[in-house]
C-alpha cells in the first residue's frame, strides 16, 4: 500500500504542471498582449498607458522567459496582485476561506446525509410508488437551475416572509441567522443528482450474491442495508462524491455572491465583474490546486474503505 | 423585392407544412394515439422518409437563396451547425441498423413517458427552428424570422407592463395612455419587449448552444475515447493525461477563464467552444471504457486477423457499439449546457447583452424583483421555460437508458 | 413426523414478457438426519425449490401459485417475517455456489461468521473460539491464524469450506447446497464432496444437495429426486434410482456418467423431442 501511495503522489506532480501549462496558455498566450492591456485598461485608453501596463507587467519578454517566470510564480503561490484592490492574492484568500467554509462544510454535509437516507430508503422500498415517486422528485430537483433556488429562496423566503435575512454576514456566532438558507439551499442543489446516482449504485450492490448471503442467514433487510450494501457502495460513493466537487464550487461562488457572504466565491464573482485577470487566474490556479488534492486523499479513502486495494 | 416576398410566403408554409408532418409522423401521434399505426410500421416509415426528404428539401432550398441573392453571412453558424448534427445524425443512422438499437427502439416506442419527454423536446426544436431561419424583410434589410412574421401583431411597448395590463407598470396618472395592445401574455420587460416572445426565441439560444456544443464535443470526446480505449499504451497515457489536466480545473472555473479571455466581443461560438472543451471529458471517458471493454472480445480479434485495418476495426465495429452512451451523453449533456448558460450570464461572462436568452433573463430578473412593485414575470417565464426543457430532456435521457439496458433501473 | 413437507408446491415468476412456472406442482419429504439430492439440468427448477424453502426469491417476480412447504411442523409460505428470519440461518442454512461473490469482500471471514452467530446463538460468549472450530470442522488447518483474512485472499476451496462454516456454525437442522462444488475446478470438488461426506457422517443433520451432475451422489445421497422441466420425474433411494431408472430422462443422465474404462463410441444426447411428447401427455 505504501507504494500504491508514492506513486498517486508522484501521479499529482505532472498533472499539476499541466494545469501550471494551461493558465499560462490561457491567460498569456491566447490574447495578445495588446489585447490584454485593452482589456485591463479600456479601449479608450491610450498607447502609452497600454506600453506602460505591458511593460510593468513582462509582457514583453520572450513567452519561454514568461513562462519560467509564471511557473515559479505558481508554484511558491506568489500570485500577482489584484489589479483592481492591488492586494496579494494570497492574502485575499486567506480572509476569505473562513466564511467560505462556514456555508460550503455545513452545506455539503447536510446534503450528503439527505441524499444517502433518501436513496437507502428509495433501495429498501424499490420498485414501489414511493420508490418512482421520490425518483421523479429528484428528476424535477436536478431540473431547477442553481440561479432559480437562490433567487426563489431569496424572494419568497426571505423577502416575502421575513424569516430570515435576505444577505450578509458577521464573524462569529452572529453568523449563524445569515447562514441557514445559504447553507439549505447549498445542501439542495445537489441533492437531486446524488440520491439519484446513490440508488443507481445501491441497486446494483443489491443485486450481488453475497446479499443473498446475508438474508440466507438470517439479517432483516435494515441490516443487510446499513452494513453490508452500505460498506461496499462506499468506494462509487466516494468517488461520485468528490466528482461532485466542482458543482459544489460553482454553488458556492453563486451563493455567496447572491447572499454577501465575503468568501472565496465572492471574490472570483467580483473579480470577473471588474476583469481583474490576476485574480481570476489566482482562483482558477487554487481551484484546480483544491480538486488535485481532493482526487488524491480519496484514492487514500479508497485504499482505507476497500481491503482488496489495501491488502495487494 | 416581390420575388423575394413571394419565396419567404412559399417557404414559410412549405417549411411549417414539412416541419409538422415530420414531427407528427415520426414522434407524436402514431405511439401515443393511432393503434393501426403501431402494426403498419413499414407504411410510416415511408411516409416519415418522405416528409423528412421534403424538410431536406426545403432547408437546402433556403441556404442555396441565401447563397444566391449572397447574403453576407450566408456560412453562418446555423449552416455550421445543421451541418454538424448532420454528421451525427448520419452515423447515428448507420448505427441504428444494428440489432441492439432495434430492440430498444421497440422499447422506447412503449415507453409513455419517454415519448412525452421527446414530444416536448420536438416542441421546442420546433420554436427553435421558427425563429432561426431568417431573411431580410423588415426595414432598411434587417433580417426578420418566421418567429417574428407570426407575432407580427404584438408590437412592443416603451416600458414595463404587467401581464395582460393595459398600462405601461409605472403609469400612475389618472388617464393612463393605452398601451399599443392589450394582450401581452407574460407582460413586457424593460424596453418593452413582449416577455412571451423573448421567452420563444430564448428557446433558439438554447438550443444553438446545445448543439454547437455537442457538435464540438462528441467528435472530440468520442474520438479521443476510442484511440485511448483501443491503441491502449501511450495513446491511452496521453489521453489519459489530457483529459485529467482539463478535469482538474473544476468546470466552472475553467468555463469562466475561458469566456473571460474572450473579453467584450463574446458569442454564441466563443460560448460553445468554451463549453465544449470542458465538456468533452466526460464523453471520453464513457467511450474509452467501454471500448476497452469491447476490444477485449473475440470479433475485435476475429476482424484484425483478416487483415482490417486499425480504422477499420474502429469505425466499423467499436464505434456503433457505443453509439447508445453517445445518444444518452449527448441528451443528459444538452441540459446541463442549458443550464450552465444560465450560470454564465448571471457572473455576467455568458451571452451578450442583447441576445434573448433565458440565462440574461433570470439574470435581470433577479434585480427586478427588488423593484416596486415587484416585476416577476420575467424571471418566472425564463425559469419555467428554462425548467421545462431541461425536466423533458432529463426524463428523455433516462427512458433511452432503460430503453437500452432494463436491468439498470 | 417428517422434518421437510413439500406438499404440491408451485412457483411462478412474473415477469414483463409473460408468466414463467418455474416449478409445476412437486412433492417432496425429507427426515431428520437424511440426506437427499435434487438432481436436473439448468432450468429445471431445482435451484428455485431450494431458494423457496426459506422464501429467498424476490417476492415482487415470485409467486407461490400453490402448496405448502411444512418445516416442523409450521408452513413457511404463511410464516410471518420474524419467524422466517429465524428460520434462516437458524434452522435451515446455506451454502451456494460461487464462494467467490457470495461471501461479502469488505469484512474478515471472522466477523461474517460471528454476524451468524450473534443473530442466532446470542448466548456463545467466545466467539472466536466457536468460529476457529467450526473452521477446523470443515477442514481449514491454522484457523486461528486465518481469522482476520478477507474472502479474496483465500483459494476457490478455501472460501467454500468457510461458507460451509458459517452455514454450521448456527447448527442448522437443515443444510441447503446449491451446486456447491460447479465452479471449482474438479480436484477441489473431489475434497469439498469428501468433507460434506465427513460432515454426514459426524453431524446429526439433514442436508440437501442440488446438482447437475449424478456423478457426485454416489455414496453421499440416501434419497435422490430428479426434476425435469419444472416437475420429479423420477424419485426414491438412491440404489434403485441408480441401477434401476424408470423415465427416460433418468436414464439417459445416468449414461452421461463418465465411466472408466467404458468403451464409448459417441456422445450421449437428451432426446428433447421425446421427452417433450412425453410430458404433453
Amino acid at each position: 500500500m505504501f507504494t500504491y501511495l508514492i506513486r498517486r503522489l508522484l501521479y499529482a506532480i505532472p498533472i499539476l504542471l499541466g494545469v501550471i501549462l494551461l493558465t499560462f496558455l490561457l491567460f498569456r498566450v491566447v490574447n495578445t498582449p495588446a489585447q490584454q492591456a485593452i482589456n485591463a485598461l479600456g479601449q479608450k485608453s491610450s498607447m502609452a498607458a497600454r506600453d506602460e501596463w505591458i511593460k510593468t507587467r513582462g509582457l514583453d519578454q520572450p513567452l519561454t522567459a514568461q513562462f519560467r517566470v509564471h511557473v515559479w510564480r505558481m508554484a511558491t503561490f506568489n500570485f500577482e496582485p489584484s489589479e483592481t484592490s492591488k492586494r496579494p492574492m494570497g492574502e485575499v484568500f486567506r480572509q476569505g476561506v473562513v466564511p467560505s467554509l462556514c456555508v460550503t462544510f455545513p452545506g455539503f454535509v447536510l446534503g450528503f446525509i439527505i441524499s444517502l437516507t433518501l436513496s437507502l430508503y428509495q433501495v429498501f422500498a424499490r420498485h414501489s410508488a414511493a420508490d418512482r415517486g421520490i425518483t421523479v422528485l429528484c428528476i424535477m430537483m436536478m431540473s431547477v437551475p442553481t440561479v432559480v433556488y437562490i433567487i426563489f429562496g431569496q424572494a419568497v423566503l426571505a423577502l416575502g416572509s421575513n424569516w430570515f435575512p435576505v444577505s450578509g454576514f458577521q464573524p462569529g456566532l452572529g453568523a449563524i441567522r445569515f447562514l441557514l438558507l445559504p447553507v439549505a439551499i447549498m445542501a439542495i442543489i445537489n441533492l437531486g443528482y446524488d440520491a439519484r446516482m446513490f440508488r443507481a449504485i445501491f441497486l446494483e450492490e443489491i443485486a450481488q450474491d453475497y446479499v443473498r448471503t446475508a438474508y440466507a442467514k438470517g439479517l432483516p433487510a435494515t441490516k443487510v442495508l446499513s452494513r453490508h450494501v452500505l460498506k461496499n457502495g462506499m468506494i462509487a460513493l466516494i468517488t461520485l462524491v468528490v466528482g461532485q466537487l466542482p458543482k459544489l464550487i460553482m454553488g458556492t461562488l453563486l451563493i455567496e455572491s447572491f447572499f454577501g457572504i465575503p468568501g472565496i466565491g465572492n471574490v472570483l464573482v467580483q473579480a470577473i465583474q471588474t476583469g481583474d485577470q490576476p485574480a481570476v487566474m489566482a482562483c482558477a490556479y487554487l481551484g484546480a490546486l483544491l480538486y488535485i488534492l481532493a482526487l488524491t486523499l480519496t484514492d487514500i479513502l479508497y485504499a482505507v474503505a476497500d481491503p482488496r486495494i489495501r491488502l495487494s | 423585392m416581390d420575388a423575394l416576398k413571394l419565396f419567404t410566403d412559399v417557404f414559410g408554409a412549405a417549411f411549417f407544412f414539412a416541419l409538422g408532418f415530420v414531427f407528427l409522423w415520426w414522434v407524436a401521434m402514431p405511439p401515443l394515439f393511432i393503434p393501426w399505426m403501431r402494426s403498419d410500421r413499414e407504411a410510416w416509415e415511408r411516409w416519415g422518409s418522405w416528409s423528412t426528404l421534403l424538410l431536406a428539401g426545403v432547408v437546402a432550398m433556403y441556404y442555396g437563396v441565401r447563397y444566391f441573392i449572397q447574403l453576407p453571412s450566408w456560412l453562418s453558424g446555423d449552416l455550421l451547425l445543421v451541418g454538424g448534427l448532420g454528421g451525427v445524425t448520419f452515423l447515428l443512422v448507420r448505427a441504428a441498423s444494428s440489432e441492439r438499437w432495434e430492440r430498444a427502439l421497440r422499447r422506447f416506442r412503449g415507453d409513455r413517458l419517454g415519448l412525452a419527454a421527446l414530444s416536448v423536446v420536438c416542441l421546442y426544436i420546433f420554436v427553435g427552428a421558427l425563429e432561426t431561419f431568417r431573411l431580410p424583410m423588415g426595414e432598411f434589410g434587417a433580417e426578420k424570422s418566421l418567429l417574428d412574421l407570426i407575432v407580427q401583431k404584438i408590437p412592443n411597448e416603451r416600458s414595463y407592463s404587467a401581464p395582460l395590463a393595459s398600462k405601461l407598470l409605472n403609469d400612475t396618472s389618472a388617464e393612463p395612455t393605452p398601451l399599443n395592445s392589450n394582450f401581452h401574455l407574460l407582460g413586457t420587460e424593460q424596453l418593452g419587449k413582449d416577455v412571451f416572445v423573448e421567452t420563444l426565441k430564448g428557446c433558439r439560444t438554447a438550443l444553438i448552444l446545445g448543439g454547437l456544443t455537442s457538435a464540438i464535443y462528441i467528435p472530440l470526446g468520442a474520438l479521443m475515447g476510442l484511440l485511448g480505449g483501443y491503441f491502449r499504451k501511450w495513446v491511452d497515457d496521453l489521453v489519459q493525461y489530457l483529459y485529467s489536466v482539463l478535469a482538474s480545473v473544476p468546470e466552472i472555473l475553467l468555463l469562466v477563464s475561458i469566456m473571460f479571455v474572450q473579453g467584450q466581443n463574446r458569442n454564441l461560438l466563443g460560448m460553445s467552444i468554451a463549453l465544449g472543451v470542458t465538456g468533452w471529458v466526460g464523453l471520453c471517458r464513457l467511450v474509452r471504457g467501454e471500448t476497452m471493454r469491447q476490444s477485449e472480445r473475440t470479433y475485435v480479434t476475429a476482424a484484425r486477423s483478416i487483415g482490417q485495418s486499425h480504422w477499420q476495426i474502429m469505425m466499423r465495429h467499436l464505434l456503433p457499439n457505443v453509439m447508445h452512451l453517445v445518444l444518452i451523453n449527448f441528451v443528459l449533456g444538452f441540459s446541463s449546457i442549458v443550464l450552465t448558460e444560465a450560470v454564465l450570464s448571471y457572473l455576467g461572462v455568458g451571452c451578450p447583452v442583447g441576445t434573448a436568452s433565458w440565462g440574461l433573463m433570470i439574470d435581470s430578473g433577479r434585480s427586478e424583483l427588488s423593484r416596486d412593485p415587484v416585476v416577476w414575470w420575467n424571471l418566472t417565464a425564463a425559469a419555467v421555460a428554462l425548467f421545462g426543457l431541461v425536466l423533458a430532456l432529463n426524463l428523455l435521457g433516462d427512458s433511452l437508458r432503460r430503453a437500452f439496458d432494463p436491468k439498470r433501473s | 413426523m417428517p422434518l421437510l413437507d413439500i406438499r404440491q408446491l408451485a412457483i411462478h415468476f412474473h415477469t414483463e414478457s409473460g408468466v414463467v412456472e418455474a416449478v409445476k406442482g412437486i412433492n417432496l419429504t425429507l427426515e431428520k438426519g437424511e440426506t437427499l439430492a435434487i438432481v436436473g439440468e439448468s432450468g429445471s427448477g431445482k435451484s428455485v425449490t431450494g431458494m423457496a424453502l426459506t422464501r429467498l426469491l424476490p417476492e415482487p417476480p415470485t409467486k407461490y401459485a400453490s402448496g405448502e412447504i411444512i418445516f416442523d411442523g409450521k408452513d413457511v409460505l404463511k410464516m410471518r417475517a420474524d419467524d422466517l428470519r429465524k428460520l434462516r440461518g437458524g434452522r435451515i442454512a446455506y451454502v451456494f455456489q460461487e464462494p467467490s461473490t457470495s461471501l461479502n469482500p469488505v469484512f474478515t471471514i471472522r466477523n461474517q461468521i460471528a454476524e451468524a452467530i450473534r443473530l442466532h446463538r446470542p448466548e456463545v460468549k467466545n466467539l472466536d473460539a466457536e468460529i476457529v472450530k467450526h473452521l477446523e470442522l470443515v477442514g481449514i488447518k491454522d484457523a486461528a491464524a486465518r481469522l482476520h483474512s478477507y474472502p479474496h485472499q483465500l483459494s476457490g476451496g478455501m472460501q467454500q469450506r468457510v461458507m460451509i462454516a458459517m452455514a454450521l456454525s448456527c447448527q442448522p437442522d437443515l443444510l441447503v447446497a446449491d451446486e456447491p462444488t460447479t465452479a471449482l475446478d474438479v480436484t477441489i470438488q473431489a475434497q469439498i464432496m469428501d468433507q460434506f461426506r465427513e460432515l454426514r457422517r459426524t453431524l446429526d443433520m439433514a442436508i440437501i444437495l442440488i446438482t447437475h451432475n449424478f456423478g457426485i451422489i454416489d455414496g453421499f445421497a440416501d434419497k435422490v429426486a430428479v426434476m425435469f422441466r419444472g416437475r420429479i420425474v423420477e424419485h426414491g433411494s438412491t440404489r434403485e434410482v441408480l441401477t434401476n431408472p424408470q423415465h427416460p430422462y433418468t436414464k439417459a443422465l445416468i449414461q452421461c456418467i463418465p465411466r472408466l474404462g467404458a468403451h464409448q463410441k459417441r456422445l450421449i444426447t437428451i432426446d428433447h423431442a421425446a421427452l417433450d411428447a412425453l410430458e404433453r401427455k
